[in-house]
Order: C-alpha cells, then sequence, then structure tokens
C-alpha cells in the first residue's frame, strides 16, 4: 500500500521535472554533444596512458574500457538523479525551505533525493551501455545468467555506495549551510574512479578503498566483468553498500535534529 | 586625471570583493582542495613508469604537475556562472545603468578569489613537498615573473571565452551549458591531466594552434623548468586574447541592445 503510493509520487516528480527540464530544448541537445565529447576525452586520455606500455596496473587497455564504462554509466546516474537533487539540500537549508519538506506527510530523504531529474544524463547512460557492450565483444566474455546477476548485483551496490556519499556530503551543509562546492570536492575524486585501482600507488590505494571507496564503486562490478573477481570482494561490497546506505539515513535523522528553520 | 579615476574605481571594487571573498574562506578552501586531480594524475604516470618513454624524470614531472595545479588555480573563471545567475534574477539591469561595465565587477571577483585562494594552495603544495622532498626547487626571479605573467594572459584568455559565452545569455538565458561543452576540451587538451608532449602526434600537429595548451601545459612547462618555447607561447596567448576582445566587445555591444529587463 505504501510502496504504490510512493510509486505515484514518484511518477508526479517524473511528469513535473521532466516537463520544466524539457523547456530547455538546446540545453538539453548541447548536454548530449558534452557527453559525447566527455567520453571520446576519458578514452583519448587512456590511450595516451597506454600508447608506450601494454598494461597499466595490470590491466590491458580493452580491459580499462570496462572502467570507463561503468565510470559513465555511474556518471549518467550521478548526473541524472544525484547532482540535481542533492546540491538542492543547500538551496534547501539556505532559504528555509527545508521546512516544507518536512512537513509533508512523506519521507524527506525519499522527498528530498528523487524530486528532480535531469535527462540528459540518460545519454550518458546509454553510451556507458553501449562501451560496456562493445567491451563484452572485444575481451569475449560469455554471457550467462549468474555472471549477469553478479554484474547486476555490484553494480547496484556502486551505485547505493554512490548515493550515499553524495547524500552524506550534501547532508553536512546542515551545519555549515554554504557548502554547495563540498560535491565538488567529491566530484573531483570520483574522477580518479575512470581508473583501475592498482594503477595508483600504495596509500592512494588505502585512501581510496577506506575514506573514499571508489575502489568499490568502478574497480571491483569491472573485475566481476572480467571473471577475476573472487567472490568475498563483491561480498565486501555488499556489505559495505549496506552500511553506507543505512549510515547515510541515520545520517539524515541525526543532522534534522540540529535543523533549526530559517527564521529561528 | 582620469587614469586615477580608473585606478580609484578599480581599487575599490577589489577590496570590496576582497572582503566580500574572505567571509567565504571554507567554501575557497574547499575550491582549492577539488583542483587536485593533477596529483592523482602525476600518481599514475609515476606509478606506472610512464613518464619514461616520454623522456621527463620523475621529478621533473612531479614539479610539472604541481605547476598544473597552481597555473590552473590561478587562471579558474567562472564568470559565466555569475552572469547567468544574475541575468536570469534579473540583477543586471541596476549593473546596466551604472557607468561601469558589469564585466568589471566580475573580473574584480575572480582577482580577489585568487588573493584568497592563495594561501590555500600555498599549504596544499607545502604538503605536495612533504611527501615529495626529492621536487623542491626555486625557480628563478626571471622565470618566476614571466610564468605569473603567463598565468595571467592564461586567465585573461579564459576569461575572455568565458565572457563572450555569458554574454550568450542575452539570447538562451541558459549559457552554462555550452561553457561545460567548452570545459571538456579545455580539461583534456589543456595540459592538466597529461602534459602535452606526451599527446599522441596526430593531435600536436593541430593542438598548439588552438589555445588549450596556453591554458595549463605553457605556463606550467615554463614554472617547471620543463623545455619549451617562450616567446612563442607568449606571443601566442597574447595573439588569442588581441583575437577574443573584438569579439567580446562586439557581442556585449549586440547583447545589450538585445537585452530586455525583467518585466519589460
Amino acid at each position: 500500500m505504501n510502496l504504490i503510493k510512493y510509486f505515484k509520487v514518484y511518477s508526479k516528480f517524473l511528469h513535473t521535472s521532466l516537463a520544466s527540464e524539457l523547456e530547455y530544448k538546446t540545453n538539453i541537445l548541447i548536454d548530449l554533444i558534452t557527453a559525447i565529447l566527455s567520453l571520446i576525452g576519458s578514452i583519448f586520455l587512456l590511450s595516451i596512458f597506454f600508447q608506450n606500455t601494454g598494461s597499466i596496473g595490470g590491466w590491458d587497455f580493452e580491459q580499462a574500457l570496462i572502467i570507463q564504462g561503468i565510470y559513465t554509466i555511474l556518471n549518467g546516474i550521478t548526473n541524472t538523479w544525484f547532482n540535481p537533487n542533492l546540491t538542492e539540500i543547500v538551496k534547501h537549508v539556505r532559504e528555509g525551505t527545508l521546512d516544507f519538506v518536512l512537513l509533508k506527510p512523506i519521507d524527506s530523504q525519499f522527498f528530498i533525493s528523487l524530486k528532480k531529474i535531469a535527462p540528459s544524463g540518460f545519454l550518458e547512460i546509454i553510451l556507458g551501455f553501449c562501451l560496456l557492450l562493445y567491451c563484452i565483444k572485444l575481451n569475449q566474455i560469455n554471457l550467462n545468467l549468474s555472471f549477469l546477476t553478479l554484474c547486476f548485483i555490484t553494480i547496484v551496490c556502486s551505485i547505493c555506495i554512490l548515493y550515499s556519499l553524495w547524500f552524506f556530503i550534501s547532508t553536512t551543509t546542515i551545519w555549515f549551510v554554504k557548502t554547495w562546492n563540498a560535491t565538488e570536492v567529491l566530484r573531483s575524486f570520483l574522477y580518479i574512479g575512470r581508473f583501475p585501482l592498482n594503477s595508483f600507488s600504495f596509500p592512494l590505494k588505502i585512501f581510496f578503498s577506506i575514506f573514499i571507496p571508489i575502489a568499490f564503486i568502478t574497480t571491483i562490478p569491472s573485475e566481476v566483468f572480467l571473471g577475476l573477481s573472487q567472490s568475498w570482494k563483491i561480498l565486501l561490497e555488499v556489505i559495505v553498500a549496506f552500511v553506507f546506505l543505512f549510515s547515510s539515513r541515520k545520517f539524515w535523522f541525526f543532522a534534522l535534529r540540529f535543523y533549526s528553520s530559517a527564521s529561528s | 586625471m582620469i587614469s586615477n579615476f580608473i585606478n580609484h574605481k578599480i581599487f575599490t571594487l577589489l577590496k570590496v570583493q576582497y572582503s566580500n571573498m574572505l567571509e567565504y574562506r571554507v567554501e575557497i578552501a574547499l575550491w582549492a582542495i577539488s583542483g587536485i586531480i593533477p596529483f592523482f594524475m602525476l600518481n599514475i604516470w609515476t606509478n606506472n613508469n610512464l613518464n619514461e618513454s616520454i623522456n621527463i624524470s620523475d621529478v621533473m614531472l612531479s614539479r610539472y604537475f604541481l605547476c598544473a595545479f597552481f597555473v590552473r588555480q590561478f587562471s579558474v573563471v567562472w564568470v559565466v556562472f555569475s552572469f547567468e545567475e544574475d541575468s536570469l534574477m534579473g540583477k543586471i539591469s541596476p549593473y546596466l545603468i551604472q557607468p561601469l561595465n558589469p564585466f568589471f565587477r566580475y573580473f574584480a571577483q575572480h582577482l580577489a578569489e585568487q588573493i584568497t585562494r592563495f594561501p590555500f594552495a600555498l599549504i596544499i603544495a607545502f604538503f605536495f613537498f612533504i611527501f615529495n622532498p626529492e621536487s623542491i626547487w626555486i625557480p628563478n626571479i626571471g622565470i618566476l615573473s614571466l610564468s605569473i605573467i603567463s598565468t595571467f594572459l592564461s586567465f585573461l584568455i579564459q576569461f575572455l571565452i568565458q565572457s563572450i559565452v555569458a554574454c550568450l545569455c542575452f539570447w538562451t538565458e541558459k549559457a552554462s551549458s555550452i561553457e561545460r561543452l567548452l570545459f571538456i576540451p579545455t580539461l583534456f587538451l589543456s595540459g592538466l591531466l597529461a602534459p602535452v608532449v606526451s599527446f599522441p602526434n596526430y593531435v600536436k600537429s593541430w593542438i598548439y594552434l588552438t589555445p588549450f595548451p596556453y591554458l595549463i601545459d605553457f605556463p606550467a612547462n615554463l614554472l617547471s623548468g620543463n623545455s619549451t618555447n617562450v616567446s612563442g607561447g607568449l606571443s601566442m596567448q597574447i595573439l588569442w586574447i588581441l583575437l577574443l576582445f573584438p569579439v567580446f566587445k562586439k557581442i556585449w555591444s549586440e547583447g545589450t541592445k538585445k537585452y530586455t529587463a525583467m518585466g519589460s
């Protein structure tokens, strides 16, 4: 019953935000070109790295392309859902409109995380999938059901971790008010998700597996694609995803206790 | 008399914007942190010995990326985002009435931000030297002043390009997507992620005719002491400024004629 209500509300969200976004049609067209150029740019960068060497951190060019594909999909998801919604929290806090969100008879995290949608990110997701399909052909990966479920699970876990990271950072605005560029810091860290974790030196590897688990976000799903991943890594990713999701929700309610609306 | 007047104006603008910027120290510190991508790239380059093939030693490459970080810090431009917000909110109208081109205001804003940013950039450089003590060097005064000039010229080029894009707000209202599109070639071709010498020949053959390598690669090479064509680079920077300035003037005068204030 409750779930049906949330589905209905979400379809309304989709309708309104798509309608308002499609008003800027040329904008969407430009964003599409940007997405294509950005993918070309990252493949170009990768080809510079590989022009005189066979492998980086134990990954061939064809294998590194998989990471690129997964990164593109996740980046598309970020641009479609996380970025337009979670940067909005800052605005809500600053202008005191968070009150209106909290008063609504609906889960505040749901409302704040899914209200808007930026359709231009869809192309990035599609581009990422095309690249992945191409890589599957290039690396001669056999598709079967268990492989596909494993891929699906790890990618869903990556999305959860990514979402929680964004949500964590955006929630801190309740204390600091004007930190909309904190998400820019996160973005620049996430940038290294385009490269295999093994290509970094040991201290950075530790940093990117524990503090900002970018390793879990792109490298483990790519290993699953190549059939290289041990099952404990997949299990670990699932656990990390659950911990992150759970703690981000707890953190949100914790932060709300410190929220004093604009006039008080 | 007139020059005195202009000096006075610029000085006042700078002072106002500087105190404005000082209020948002944390924000600017976060911006400074979000520019550390060159260090991650350096890590990939040296950790995989990719620099051997382009004949740059580890030390020289680490200096290059540190300088790239610095040049980027002092040539970041966001005028299009401020201008878009001001124009969508209708704040441009009062600026237009004043006997001062509004772009002076933005220009002063950028300069003030750079002054505020300077200590944070120094702190990041300090940490960089702690981790890489062998890459400490002191450029001589001549080189230092030349590279400051070329960094400023690079800032001017980007400021002019963005101002031209910003003026498109008079026609399209949302010009920031065009800026995001232009940012992609800037990111991949300017030398922020990989020095331009490492680019494949089919790119190197035409890239020096575009403004991109003069934005980061040229000033960073100059400052870090890597080989570069000093007079050629500087003259190309000046040439681009001379080319872009009339375009900006033209589009500004056309745009202000086109401009209709909110509510009219």
